[in-house]
């Protein structure tokens, strides 16, 4: 199965420069998740794939086919749309035939691949239905049938779970995910919503004004996020950032805030030592701060709390700190007996801190 | 439309309203505005139907009868004979065949006609409206200027080009200039209907199909329904209707039947013979209204349907 690359792919509308020398490559297998705010070129990049957009520059590779130039039907890739996209006065049967209708099989082998697909997407006693007729997952699932029986390398799916409810889009983001470990095909994928990302992704490549930002597995993006943007992208709730200067007066490289607080970051992996008194931004994960102080902390401190709220089996706590909201993670029987006004003594785990350069907002 | 829209809007709220818990309503008194309202509408009405009575009872009934005078009578008799007569032997000029003459050209001119038109405009509209085609703004802008050159304008240019393809002063020209006159504004309807059809059904068949025709019968021709008949019954009524381009093209040998009957009716020697004329006139209206009949319910249908759901 083949492998997928864009080599210095620039895409303009008009005068509007949506992508430019934009590279990335996935590997057999992968199932990438390319993810963004909205109108980062997201769909834009994943419609130059298909071949639903031509390219303003650059190459697009698949195996080693260069596809640029040829029609979306030849490029042996099926896609997923995001408002299904079935074709209305055909029925379901009718819309995976003609998903296979530039393919010229013999009549028994699209039989039997449409067998096959609606007994994996068990749809087969919708198969004489219309659109029309059909639920939202219903619709998500045929549309997905008339990618799959096209037996393809390369899925492309464009956010195809955002019109679902959160459970229909958790079940589908399962069976999706299922279809993929049983198909070993590879997976372009798009989305805003970044639990599907984290849940799905082998690889995910965050997005922001048709850059790449980040590429990388889900656990590399979310725990060594390569600047600020995708730092404050990733997590919810976010990152907390905030400045800081690095003194190494004490010994210790410690990040000391305006307030006076400071955080012990000697264990950073920092790639070059760094200069007394250097601008950082610090990024702290609400989850990595504790409010029982036992074991190694790189730094405690006291805060009033904010407010707190629950969000089903979790809870977050916001404190004022520096004039500023800090987000953290607790326990919701802990959150429930916190009083707003009240100062609580909160610690941040060691080894757990993450620092941007405040200049370049790159990773240190 | 914008009345259309608003007034189902507003019948809307009021069936809201009934199905609210009901309170009696006060009886609206009627007002002098209402009075005035029935009175001009009632005028109206009769306006059309006095005419229309006149022309069916006097069609009914023999010269006999209508030589008498009282236009306003029923019929003494009720006889079909100004009916028989003027669809099988009423003369115009020299021949003495009746109108049923003028309805057999009226039907070959007006299938070849619907056939040339809408097939070539649907595929016009299609290919603009979804697939990325060169120059389509500044073709789309033509045609729309075409929409409005008055035909007695490229008349004469016109007569020269059908003499010279050999088909003035037949059944054929007639058909062909209909068909071309109606091309730019059943394109730009066809356009403006495929516009709609959500941009991701067409990228599919693409991805799927990637052929036009293909796309176009199995996809997009099968969800055009609504538009074909609105386009059918505009093309219909328009071609049975015309005169003009029947009595320039037409010559001798492919008259319409609006020609026909007028024929008939100017071109008469003696008396004139009004019942059967009325019959005449009876017999070459029946067409476009046997098809408001049947199918004026799925026009205004396809009319407000517009947009397709993907
Ligand atoms: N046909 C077009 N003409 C001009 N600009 C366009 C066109 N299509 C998209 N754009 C612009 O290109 C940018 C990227 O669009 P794109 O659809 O790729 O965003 P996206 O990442 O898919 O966003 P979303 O998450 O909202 O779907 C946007 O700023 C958008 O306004
Ligand atoms: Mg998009």
């Amino acid at each position: 199965m083949p492998r997928v690359s864009f080599e210095h792919i620039t895409k303009t509308y008009g005068l509007m420069k949506v992508l430019d020398d934009l590279n990335l490559s996935i590997d057999d297998g992968d199932f990438l998740v390319l993810l963004g705010p909205s109108g980062c070129g997201k769909t834009t990049l994943l419609n130059l794939l298909a071949g639903l957009l031509d390219v303003t520059d650059g190459r697009i590779m698949i195996g080693d086919r260069d596809v640029t130039d040829l029609d979306p039907k030849d490029r042996g890739l099926a896609m997923v749309f995001q408002s299904y996209a079935l074709y209305p006065t055909k029925t379901v049967h009718g819309n995976l035939k003609f998903g296979l209708s530039a393919s010229k099989l013999p009549r028994e082998e699209i039989e039997k691949r449409i067998a096959w697909a609606a007994k994996l997407l068990q749809i087969e006693p919708l198969l004489n239905r219309k659109p029309g007729q059909l639920s939202g997952g219903q619709r998500q699932r045929v549309a997905i049938g008339r990618a799959l029986v096209k037996n393809v390398g390369v899925f492309l799916f464009d956010e195809p779970l955002s019109n679902l409810d959160a459970k229909l889009r958790t079940e589908m983001r399962l069976e999706i995910k299922k279809l993929h470990d049983q198909l070993k095909s590879t997976v372009v994928y798009v989305t805003h919503d970044q639990i599907e990302a984290m849940t799905m992704a082998t690889k995910i490549a965050v997005m922001n004004a048709g850059v790449i930002q980040q590429f990388g597995t889900p656990d590399e993006i979310y725990e060594r996020p390569a600047n600020l943007f995708v730092a404050g992208f990733i997590g919810s709730p976010a990152m907390n950032l905030r400045k800081a200067k690095l003194s190494t007066a004490t010994g210790k490289i410690e990040a000391v805030f305006a307030s006076g607080v400071r955080l012990d970051v000697s264990d950073y992996p920092f790639a070059q030592t760094p200069a007394e008194g250097a601008e950082v931004i610090i990024g702290l994960r609400p989850e990595h701060f504790t409010l029982a102080a036992n074991g190694p902390v790189a730094a405690s401190f006291d805060v009033p709390v904010q407010y707190a709220e629950r969000t089903g089996p979790d809870a977050s706590a916001y404190f004022r700190f520096e004039d500023d909201l800090l987000a953290l993670r607790v326990e919701p029987d802990t959150a429930a007996r916190l009083t707003p006004g009240e100062a609580v003594s909160v610690s941040y785990l060691k080894g757990k801190a993450n620092l941007f350069d405040a200049r370049t907002g790159q990773r240190m | 439309m914008t009345d259309l829209t608003v007034s189902q809007k507003s019948l809307g709220a009021e069936v809201a309203v009934r199905s609210a818990p009901y309170f009696p309503r006060k009886k609206k008194a009627i007002t002098g505005r209402s009075i005035a309202v029935l009175v001009f509408l009632s005028i109206c009405a009769l306006f059309f139907c006095v005419p229309l009575y006149v022309v069916i009872t006097t069609s009914f009934k023999t010269m006999e009868q209508i030589r008498e005078g009282a236009m306003f009578a029923l019929p003494n008799v009720w006889t079909l004979e100004a009916w028989d007569h003027a669809w099988n032997s009423a003369c115009s000029g020299t021949r003495c065949e009746g109108l049923k003459v003028g309805f057999w050209n009226s039907v070959y001119i007006l299938i070849p006609s619907l056939i040339l038109s809408i097939g070539l405009s649907i595929v016009t509209g299609y290919a603009l409206a979804l697939w990325n085609v060169k120059w389509a703004g500044p073709f789309l802008f033509v045609l729309f200027i075409c929409a409005f050159v008055p035909f007695q304008i490229i008349m004469f240019p016109l007569i020269s080009m059908t003499a010279a393809m050999k088909v003035y002063g037949s059944i054929w020209g007639v058909a062909i200039i209909h068909a071309i006159l109606a091309m730019p504004v059943l394109t730009l309807i066809f356009r403006n209907y495929y516009k709609d059809i959500p941009q991701e059904i067409m990228s599919a068949a693409v991805m799927d199909s990637g052929s036009f025709w293909k796309i176009f019968f199995e996809i997009i021709l099968p969800m055009s329904g609504n538009i074909l008949i609105v386009v059918l019954i505009l093309q219909i009524t328009s071609i049975w209707n015309d005169y003009l381009i029947g009595v320039t093209f037409g010559g001798l040998g492919g008259q319409p039947m609006t020609v026909n009957l007028a024929n008939l009716i100017t071109i008469s020697t003696g008396t004139v013979r009004y019942n059967d004329n009325m019959a005449a006139a009876l017999l070459t209206a029946i067409p476009p209204l046997v098809i408001y009949f049947f199918v004026g319910k799925l026009f205004v249908q396809g009319i407000t349907a517009g947009a397709i759901k993907g």
